[in-house]
């Protein structure tokens, strides 16, 4: 829509002698319109291509043959479940949060933000170290949990725990500033009129937030399902059984079996083309009410 | 329902937004609240809503303590400055909200809330609107289905905070009469906040005057236009003029004349008096009046208004002069105040004089006599 907004204003602008303070010579246009474009068409778009490319090297057959090859298939069912254990409980993590952020007034409330924002700023490789040296056999922890039968690393609840830490800020991020915006006016609205503290969240609050709530929910889910370093060092690797499929690409790959690990990739990468998709439609859509989340 | 709020106290952060309120609200009155910001009117508005609770003190409705009570136990009708409707829901289902959100057992059927709804609407007159969504309405409409939502719990006190502050100056005036109007109807108890003096005037049946977290004067609009008790009042409602004095065995002084004007009750010393600049009368010999210097002159709908610099510390005010008088720069104009006020600069002891007790004290000299 800017570029739409751009080009008749800068066609109109270049038949004057002199030309608008914010528009810049064809010459100029050019250039930079062609560096961005030759940027994204080799760094993004390029490899994004290749993926599919090499997916299906030696046909389509070979593409489903690869994918449903039992290891690979585990795979995909752990990565699917881990989204979905991960990806409910940080919708909760993040609206509690947002929801004390944002509507209440609390003594460290700046360290709860900074604290939020910790799995963004710490390499996901540290997380999952932090994870192996919690419940390790050299902790405290890991010796009495594994004598009552309960397995947290190199297992899928070590894989959850992993993935769970690092998407943990994508809901809450998306909403702390859409709730701060909308202030507590809707929900004092409700509340001196009879409603219950549940009611006010589930009639006014959540209403007011589902669309940044999905685009939350629609980032996490991505990264919890592309999830790389911390798992790695969770999951200890046991083929068919807690390799992810971001784990399962890098074995593959490594392997020398090029149509498997990109059959694999490709299927993350179709992830990522319709998270951008949905993302993108629900901007359009409600455009109004997910621009508050932008400052 | 008759409110009375009882020694209230309200801190933010140790801080005083109100400091030992008390006032009494009777059944069906409708109240203003007024005074610039910062004066805690609001605050004092969410209090008796029960939004925020104080540090000390009680509020009663009618018998009981209603401060021990939750928001949603007290049933109050609150409107916001910016609305609040609920974006995501029709007209019908804002004004229907409070009925739906009742427990079971209290709750009418669906059928019923939607009548219910549909009534309002025509009391607000916005009938036909039900479906539409709350951005779909102008500002003066959006206020009045708040209304209609807060009247629809059957409120026991309706409170409004700056409710048409955030329209403009044409459609504040007639939702005024309308609010008037739909209270003399309905009969609730009603408080409302506001900075806007004329709106507070026009509407209210008394305004309670604030100012830094205390009241400062309650009474009806001509009490606290005609008889305002502190310098504050006298400044904040209606133009006023001041000018320091000294106050010499009951006479006013300006340095070493005196104007002519006496006030028996207030201690000697330096004071400050005040009147509005419409309450003037030109004299021509100036024997104990007021005379100053004309420094600028400008026309005033019906009447000429005229800054003065007066004394030797040239303090300057206005007065109102016909538009007919004639007032060229540097001219000399004297006049004497016939309503006025004097308070001195150091206790709260104050004298007010208007034509009415000016009449009383000359009638109680003259049996004295």
């Amino acid at each position: 829509m800017a570029l739409e907004a751009f080009l008749p204003a800068a066609l109109g602008h270049s038949m004057q002698s002199a030309p608008d303070a914010t528009t810049e010579r064809a010459g100029v246009r050019l250039l930079l319109i062609g560096a961005a474009l030759a940027f994204l068409g080799f760094f993004l778009f390029l490899p994004l291509v290749t993926v599919f490319v090499e997916a299906f090297r030696k046909g389509i057959s070979a593409y489903w043959m690869s994918l449903a090859e039992p290891e690979t298939a585990a795979a995909i069912h752990l990565t699917l479940t881990v989204a979905a254990i991960a990806v409910p409980l940080n919708l909760v993590f993040g609206v509690a949060a947002a929801w004390a952020i944002a509507k209440f007034e609390f003594k460290g409330k700046a360290f709860l933000i900074t604290l939020i924002d910790l799995p963004f700023s710490v390499s996901p490789v540290i997380a999952g170290l932090v994870y192996v040296l919690l419940f390790g056999a050299g902790s405290a922890l890991g010796p009495w949990l594994k004598s009552h039968g309960i397995e947290i690393l190199f297992a899928v609840p070590g894989i959850v725990l992993a993935t769970i830490f690092v998407t943990f800020p994508f809901v809450a991020r998306e909403l702390i500033p859409l709730m701060q915006e909308q202030g507590t006016g809707d929900e004092e609205a409700a509340i001196s009129l009879g409603a219950s503290g549940w009611q006010t969240f589930w009639y006014v609050t959540l209403p007011n937030i589902r669309w940044g709530l999905l685009y939350g929910v629609l980032l996490c889910n991505a990264r919890a399902m592309g999830e790389f370093g911390a798992v790695s060092v969770v999951s200890g690797r046991i083929r068919g059984l807690t390799n992810t499929m971001p784990l399962q690409v890098e074995i593959l790959y490594n392997e020398y079996n090029a149509v498997a690990a990109f059959a694999v990739a490709s299927l993350l990468a179709m992830l990522a083309l319709v998270t951008l998709v949905l993302k993108s439609l629900l901007e359009y859509r409600f455009g109004d009410s997910i621009a508050a989340r932008k400052h | 329902m008759d409110v009375s709020i009882r020694k209230v106290r309200k801190e933010f952060d140790r801080f005083p937004a109100l400091d030992d309120i008390s006032l009494d609200i009777r059944s069906g009155e409708l109240i203003a609240l007024l005074g610039p910001s910062g004066s805690g009117k609001t605050t004092l508005l969410r209090l008796i809503a029960g939004l925020e609770s104080p540090t000390a003190g009680s509020i009663f409705f009618g018998d009981e303590d209603a401060s021990r009570k939750t928001v949603q136990e007290r049933n109050v009708g609150f409107v916001f400055q910016h609305y609040a409707l609920f974006r995501h829901m029709t007209v019908a289902q804002n004004i229907g909200f409070g009925l739906k959100v009742r427990p079971r057992g209290t709750r009418p059927p669906a059928s019923e809330i939607r009548r219910r709804a549909s009534e309002l609407l025509d009391l607000v007159q916005l009938s036909g609107l039900e479906d539409r969504y709350p951005h779909q309405l102008s500002g003066g409409q959006r206020q009045r289905v708040a209304l209609a939502r807060a009247l629809a719990i059957e409120p026991r006190v309706l409170l409004l905070d700056e409710p048409f502050g955030a329209l403009d100056a044409q459609v504040r005036r007639e939702l005024r009469r309308w609010l008037r109007e739909i209270h003399d109807a309905t009969g609730h108890t009603t408080v409302f906040v506001t900075h806007d003096q004329e709106e507070a005037l026009e509407l209210a049946d008394r305004v309670v005057v604030m100012s830094q977290g205390r009241i400062e004067q309650v009474g009806t609009a001509d009490e606290v236009y005609d008889r305002p008790n502190s310098p504050f009042v006298f400044g904040f409602i209606g133009d006023s003029s001041s000018l320091p004095v000294r106050v010499e065995g009951g006479h006013l002084w300006l340095q070493d004349r005196t104007i002519g004007l006496s006030a028996p009750h207030v201690p000697d010393g330096p004071a400050t008096l005040h009147f509005r600049p419409h309450d003037v009368e030109l004299v021509d010999g100036c024997g104990g009046c007021l005379a100053g210097t004309v420094v600028a002159a400008r026309r005033a709908a019906g009447k000429r208004r005229v800054e003065l610099e007066i004394g030797g510390r040239h303090h300057r005010l206005e007065v109102e002069v016909p538009a007919e008088h004639v007032t060229a720069a540097s001219s000399r104009i004297a006049f004497r105040p016939v309503r006025w006020a004097v308070f001195s600069d150091r206790s709260f002891s104050r004298q007010v004089e208007t034509p009415a007790v000016a009449h009383a004290r000359l009638k109680q000299e003259i049996e004295r006599m």
